[in-house]
């Protein structure tokens, strides 16, 4: 506390008008050298890329429209020529289950597998990196260096034995340490998959949320510390609410990709929970030709990462960002 | 106000700032040694615990709840139910450690109990939520016991401030017993399974890392994630670069932004089908774009994904770059922000072409992010996955690492193979992580 107040007197009165114009000058000029460099060719080229790299997706968006028997006679682009639109093939495509699963239960289930995975990698995470930012400790440096090089480990590598793990757990020449979960069975078990895309995000969270909570300023810990905060109270009442953006970021980020998993899932989820992703891929099989489900199918796995992606963009930008500049 | 805030001060600093490690030697020698003496103990109880031999009837212990009984109960809930009942059980679990963090390490006789009935009571619930067997239980009793103790010892003579050992453990012992668990262990055992066989029985030696290099499965999977790892990152690096610096000088940049990125955060299924559509192949009239094109111009349709050698694995990969481009380009381009603006005005005036600014100008300035994407899109396409998962299923020799090792343990259940293959992605990607570790090494230390 005393340290902040010292600050602020120390440091000069802040001017808001005169900031004000040097910031409208500098959008002018560079505005205005951005005028300069920009140009025609440029532009051109840039929207042929932009709608080359569209176009796939248009096609499949609009099939998902179209009536079956239209478009498994007639390319998509005839479309423009006779337009005839349909809400149908996403109808079946919900309902129409395969063997075990309709797209419409999975959804659920890939609800109910990602909200959950992102809070736990995220906390946990958080609690660690808190620890390796502002905790002293023989060993922080190399312990740190550890963790983050775990992200040379692949998924793959780790799958058949924490599966394994999980099903028949851990004896040690017979003895029995740990008896495994024995969830295979049991309708709508989560767990193993919790546990596991928990596990493979955390190198990578504690990394990127130790970069953000190492930089907040130690003049705020400090004088929490002075008021007699201890670590669990700094924690909660200091560190959390200042590290939201970067929280709210790896979030979205983690989300996306929990949602969007198809091997973790097609590892460890038992039958009846697989989520969206893996429902759509058997489908596949049994749906073969029929692109009008397909690609209603493949849009409404879309969806909700489409949603986040868009309400959130900024802060999705801003976690890849601290993701990839800094690891 | 003033007043207390000085107090708190002179308070704050009476007690020495950290490294507070340093305290009466006497008292550290003897901490010293009543945790090494307890430590022995413990590894003395493990392996005396493992060398015994197993009884044959052992009864599963448990306190009435387990890890088990708790993931089975909340199975049986529907899906969306199951979320805000895990969530707040998993809060107060959080709230439960913070609490313990908070209180834990504050002086006086209340804290004192406090701290020693947690210092016994976590270690050993930890153990009886695993549910250990009959026999072991009496030793993992008394390894948690001891270790509870030592905990306590050690964090009594921890001097007051901030190297608290019991708190700092309770702030990382969840994230690192699950890296342990789920990443440190399981890599070990993948290593120890590739040398054996299909059961994991026999010991086989280099066997299976001879199959990944002759037999044509795990040779055309190394073969095509080399292609892979090769030109994924090429193609994406430099069509993110170009449209990058397109956009820059074009008008709309956050639409034209928009269209590029997105499908980086579509589903690998998702993008599959998208482009099985574009790939489509069949008899009379043809519905996917390529082939329509091919015939429009007079062509004979392609079995795009049939086609072997290198047409199927290059459809297959431009799925991934197309995917990847999006992200090199939102790098970049934040990265070519940061090339000072006078840099290339300074440049212009010289009567540089636009080229040349932009490769003798932004190119060097954006260095590092290039490596960080490069590399990065390298290590993805290493463990690439779904996309062939679900457009080939790696046939016709379309196969790669990432997908092949879980074929070899799904469907032919030959654990030895996958294994092999799954550390063959592990060699392959190894050094990449680690040069770019080196390079961001270098990048703190020049900020």
């Amino acid at each position: 506390m005393t340290a902040v107040e010292d600050d602020r007197k120390t440091t000069p009165r802040f001017d808001r008008a005169e900031a004000r114009r040097v910031a409208r000058n500098t959008r002018r000029h560079e505005s205005e050298a951005q005028k300069r460099l920009s140009s025609p060719l440029a532009t051109v080229l840039a929207f042929a890329i932009g709608i080359l790299w569209t176009i796939p997706t248009l096609g499949l968006l609009i099939t998902s429209f179209r009536p079956g028997a239209q478009s498994a006679t007639s390319g998509w682009w005839t479309v423009f020529t006779n337009p005839d639109f349909t809400l149908g093939n996403y109808q079946e495509a919900l309902t129409s289950g395969g063997t075990a699963l309709t797209l419409g239960e999975s959804f659920l289930n890939s609800l109910a597998i990602t909200i959950p995975t992102t809070v736990f990698a995220l906390a946990i995470a958080a609690l660690a990196a808190y620890a390796f930012a502002w905790m002293d400790f023989k060993g922080r440096g190399i312990l740190f260096v550890a963790i983050f090089a775990l992200q040379i480990v692949p998924i793959q590598m780790a799958l058949v034995p924490l599966l394994t793990f999980f099903s028949r757990g851990l004896e040690i020449n017979g003895v029995g340490i740990f008896p495994g979960l024995a969830l295979r069975d049991v309708d709508h078990s989560f767990a193993t998959v919790w546990i596991a895309h928990t596990i493979f995000a955390m190198p990578l969270a504690i990394f990127l949320l130790h970069n953000f909570i190492a930089e907040i300023p130690s003049e705020v810990i400090e004088a929490a510390r002075v008021d007699g905060a201890g670590h669990g109270q700094m924690f909660f009442r200091i560190i959390l609410p200042l590290a939201t953006p970067a929280i709210a970021s790896f979030a979205i980020f983690e989300f996306i990709w929990v949602w969007n998993d198809l091997l973790v899932a097609t590892i460890f989820a038992p039958t009846s929970s697989l989520p969206m992703t893996q429902t759509l891929n058997s489908l596949t099989g049994s749906w073969g030709d029929k692109w009008y489900l397909l690609s209603a199918g493949a849009f409404l796995v879309l969806v909700v990462p489409l949603i986040v992606f868009f309400a959130l963009q900024r802060f999705f930008v801003r976690g890849l960002m601290a993701g990839a500049t800094k690891g | 106000m003033s007043q207390t805030t000085a107090q708190k001060a002179e308070k704050a600093s009476e007690t020495p700032p950290p490294p507070r490690a340093s305290g009466k030697k006497p008292s550290q020698t003897l901490t010293r040694a009543v945790v090494t003496v307890g430590f022995i103990l413990i590894a003395a109880l493990v392996i005396f615990m493992v060398t015994r031999p197993p009884s044959p009837d052992a009864l599963p212990v448990s306190l009435g709840f387990s890890f088990n009984s708790f993931f089975v109960w909340i199975g049986g809930l529907g899906p969306l139910v199951q979320i805000p009942v895990v969530l707040v059980i998993f809060g107060v679990v959080v709230a439960a450690l913070l609490i313990l963090i908070e209180f834990a390490p504050r002086a006086g006789t209340g804290y004192f109990w406090l701290r020693l009935v947690a210092c016994f009571l976590i270690p050993f619930l930890a153990f009886m939520l695993l549910r250990p067997y009959q026999n072991a239980a009496v030793y993992i009793i008394a390894i948690a016991l001891i270790s509870g103790f030592l905990l306590f010892w050690a964090d009594l003579r921890a001097r007051e401030g901030a190297g608290y050992l019991f708190q700092m453990l309770l702030f990382l012992s969840p994230a690192i017993i699950m890296v342990l668990v789920g990443l440190v262990y399981p890599a070990i055992l993948t290593i120890i399974q590739s040398f054996f066989d299909k059961t994991g029985k026999e010991f086989v030696g280099w066997e299976n890392y001879v199959w990944a290099f002759t037999n044509p499965q795990g040779f055309w999977s190394v073969i095509n994630t080399l292609i892979w790892a090769i030109f994924v990152p090429i193609f994406a690096t430099v069509v993110g670069l170009a449209y990058a610096a397109f956009i820059e000088r074009a008008r709309g940049q956050r639409v034209l932004k928009i269209l590029v990125f997105m499908p980086f955060a579509f589903a690998g299924v998702s993008m599959s089908i998208i482009w099985k559509f574009v790939y489509d192949y069949r008899q009379g009239e043809q519905i996917g774009l390529l082939n329509a094109i091919i015939v429009a111009f007079g062509g004979e349709p392609i079995r795009w994904l049939d086609t072997w050698p290198l047409v199927n694995t290059f459809c297959l990969l431009f799925v991934f770059v197309w995917a990847q481009t999006g992200f090199a380009m939102v790098v970049l381009a934040a990265a070519m922000k940061g090339v000072p603006i006078e840099q290339l005005e300074a440049a212009q005036l010289d009567g540089t072409t636009a080229w040349q600014r932009f490769w003798n100008v932004t190119v060097p300035g954006i260095r590092s992010s290039l490596i960080v994407v490069l590399t990065t899109v390298t290590i993805a396409s290493l463990k690439v996955y779904d996309i062939v998962a679900v457009m080939t299923g790696g046939r016709s020799n379309s196969t790669v690492l990432g997908f092949e090792m879980v074929n070899q343990q799904q469907r032919y259940q030959s654990y030895g193979h996958s294994a092999a293959l799954a550390v063959l992605i592990f060699v392959f990607v190894t050094p990449l992580l680690v040069y770019n570790i080196i390079q961001l090494r270098k990048q703190r230390e020049v900020r």
